[in-house]
């Protein structure tokens, strides 16, 4: 699960882990009680308005603004909060800006990078840092990967003093901004591995004009499956950040994610719907979404997917792929007839049945009254699906 | 032979009075495996599949009375980490563990924690071990398997059933089928079961099914080129995913590597894997590299 800015700010605040302050906003009207509360209780001249929205490269899109003076930041704000933002990670349709944070301008002497995140072949946490602050990390890692300096965390004993000295020494910090460098890296783990994050990034953290470490940015994501240990994470969750169809599904527990073609596909198991999404281009189609339906498929799994792959008005036909295991596959046929007799389906539908019972199934399909072309094979099925999308 | 189990493996199910556990024990007792009994912290003294086997409050207790090599695990995500430990702790020779949606951070511990033993972990989050007429540890369902001389290895549950029923169109089997889990962190990985494989007199070829993110598959294949004298047929599935979709940047960084399917189907190609292109190809290109 993603987080905004604000929220990310938030908890390291919690973590005692200084941060570039501000207050965040919904609504224009309350524009102006927010500046004058930054300038208030912050001691804020000058302001950043930034986006919140769950994407990177907020700055390059126009959606982080300097200003100098309360009237550029109230007409900042007016710019950007309602604004569509595009940037590298929205896709050309960008995303709606529904909220800005006015944050406290800071004075910028130095620019760092720090983030924990999984080292997956390790099998343990990697605490990174570079001296190339503020910059896109792909971009160096690229560019000058000796500038990413790395720590990997021994399960079970956290960021040890040592490490913690060690990053600040590698990024070239002395006396009293290392010595916050050493406690911040440390806090940063501990929220890092108490919060069950996936990944915690400071892009940049700075050293301010009068010595002092902060972070001026910060991302989180979560481990979805530990999200039941923290409802105070869990509540953060965005809703208008992520796909209404996409919410839409999980609620049925189907995991669904929206694609830009016109076949649609309903399949158990992620490895294979993500190759029948292969095959659908192979054979010259292309797939309209991911839909995993899980390994119990029923009649209610198969009418809430028909619901959510034809909520999407690319979609020109449907293929279902089932393997049925320990669900036997005359009964998913049962299902996808009621299903498709009872939403009254206006889309070609393509079945493709295999595992237990499937020859009985195949003769359901093929005695039932409703239009299912059947299919004989993974690749029969993907074909026949892409033909009937193109006529 | 095959590998890792047989019809001598002495298994236990952790779990076994949930009824998902209940389920599959039955499941695999009726396939033929030796199940010997079950543990549940509170509930020994029980008995489990219609009287047939023994419960027990712990692992230990289920190993020195049952003399069991083998645990298959059931139990809910928020407990399951410390079973799997439990299991590790007692001596179990082989865990797998069946379990979706155990926290990450807790099975980067469960990691450390089992390397210290000398179990060998499968899973979590997979749908474990299937060795054809002889033992079902998971919950593979027995008909798409038939005994053979292939290896099938595979991130995913139902497309190791989709290789598996192809090897049949062809007429092949499989020595042993084991699903690993797709989750970020596993316990037994690609490059270990290709060792098993090779050392398998059995085995003569090894089908290895992956997925985009991470990199096992590449360091399995970098393996294999100077290790394994068997043909490997690889495939990866996600070619159409969407980038970004599953982790951040972040984690590619630290791997360094690329982690797309084109990427990951590069390398292997470039490490001798007989790499397949389509997801229904999978069979055909085992039969006819078995045939040269």
């Amino acid at each position: 699960m993603k987080i905004h800015e604000y929220q990310a700010k938030e908890l390291l605040k919690a973590y005692d882990i200084p941060i570039q302050d501000g207050v965040t906003i919904e609504d224009l009207s309350q524009a102006e009680a927010a500046v004058d509360q930054v300038s208030k209780e912050l001691g804020a001249e000058q302001y950043v308005i930034k986006a919140q929205v769950h994407a990177g490269g907020r700055g390059k899109g126009g959606g982080v603004k300097f200003s100098t003076s309360r009237e550029s930041a109230l007409e900042n704000i007016q710019n950007i909060l309602g604004m569509t933002l595009v940037t590298h990670q929205t896709g050309a349709e960008g995303r709606l800006v529904k909220k800005v944070t006015v944050a406290e301008a800071l004075d910028i002497k130095q620019e760092f990078y720090a983030a924990i995140t999984l080292d997956r072949s390790r099998g343990q946490d990697v605490f990174m840092v570079s001296s190339e602050g503020g910059m896109e990390i792909e971009e160096v890692a690229k560019t000058s990967p000796e500038k990413i300096i790395k720590v990997a965390i021994v399960p079970g004993f956290g960021l040890r003093p040592f490490q913690a000295r060690n990053l600040a020494r590698a990024l070239g910090l002395e006396g009293a901004a290392a010595k916050q460098a050493i406690s911040m890296f440390q806090k940063l783990y501990e929220l890092y591995r108490e919060l069950d994050c996936s990944i915690v990034e400071i892009n940049p953290l700075i050293v301010t004009e009068q010595g002092n470490l902060v972070a001026l940015d910060a991302k989180m994501n979560f481990d979805d499956n530990a999200l039941y240990l923290h409802a105070n994470v869990a509540e953060m969750r965005d809703l208008d950040e992520e796909d209404p169809a996409e919410v839409e599904a999980g609620k049925y527990n189907l995991n669904y994610i929206k694609l830009d073609g016109t076949v649609g596909c309903m399949v158990n198991g992620a490895g294979l719907a993500m190759s029948t999404m292969d095959i659908i281009m192979q054979v010259g189609g292309s797939p309209a979404n991911f839909l995993d339906v899980g390994g119990g498929a029923n009649v209610e799994t198969v009418k809430n997917g028909f619901r959510i792959i034809l909520s999407d008005e690319n979609v020109k036909a449907v293929l279902i792929n089932i393997f049925g295991g320990i669900v036997r596959c005359d009964r998913i046929a049962n299902g996808i007839i009621e299903a498709v007799k009872e939403l009254d389906l206006s889309v070609p539908v393509v079945v493709r049945l295999e595992g237990t019972n499937a020859d009985v199934a195949k003769g359901i399909l093929a005695n039932s009254d409703v239009a299912i072309i059947s299919a004989n094979s993974f690749e029969d099925a993907a074909q026949k699906v892409v033909e009937a999308a193109k006529s | 032979m095959s590998i890792l189990v047989n019809k001598d493996s002495r298994i236990i199910v952790q779990g076994i009075t949930g009824s998902e556990g209940s389920f599959h024990a039955s499941q695999c007792q009726e396939y033929g495996g030796n199940v010997v009994g079950g543990v549940t912290p509170g509930k020994g003294g029980q008995t489990a599949l219609d009287g047939a086997v023994p419960v027990f409050n712990s692992c230990q207790e289920a190993r020195e009375a049952t003399g069991a090599n083998v645990s298959l695990i059931f139990v809910p995500p928020p407990f399951a980490a410390d079973a799997i430990m439990e299991a590790a702790a007692a001596g179990i020779e082989l865990i797998v563990c069946i379990t979706e949606g155990i926290p990450i951070a807790q099975m980067v511990e469960v990691k450390a924690f089992v390397e210290t033993t000398r179990s060998r972990f499968i899973g979590p989050n997979c749908p474990g071990i299937l060795t054809p007429d002889e033992a079902k540890v998971g919950i593979m369902p027995g008909f798409i398997a038939k005994k053979g001389t292939v290896g099938l290895i595979s991130k995913s549950g139902t497309l190791t059933y989709e290789a598996a029923h192809q090897l049949g169109v062809e007429g092949l089997g499989q020595s042993t089928c084991i699903g690993i889990g797709g989750d970020p962190i596993i316990g037994t990985t690609m490059l270990d079961l290709l060792q098993l494989f090779e050392a398998d007199p059995e085995t003569e070829a090894i089908i290895m099914i992956g997925e985009i993110g991470g990199s096992m598959e590449i360091e399995a294949a970098q393996y294999a080129k100077d290790h394994v004298s068997k043909p490997v047929i690889g495939f990866i599935a996600g070619q159409t995913a969407p980038p970004g979709r599953r982790m951040g940047h972040a984690g590619a960084i630290v791997s360094g590597a690329d982690e797309s399917a084109a990427a990951k189907k590069k390398l292997m190609a470039e490490c001798g894997i007989i790499v397949v292109e389509s997801p229904a190809e999978i069979g055909r290109t085992v039969k006819t590299t078995l045939n040269k």
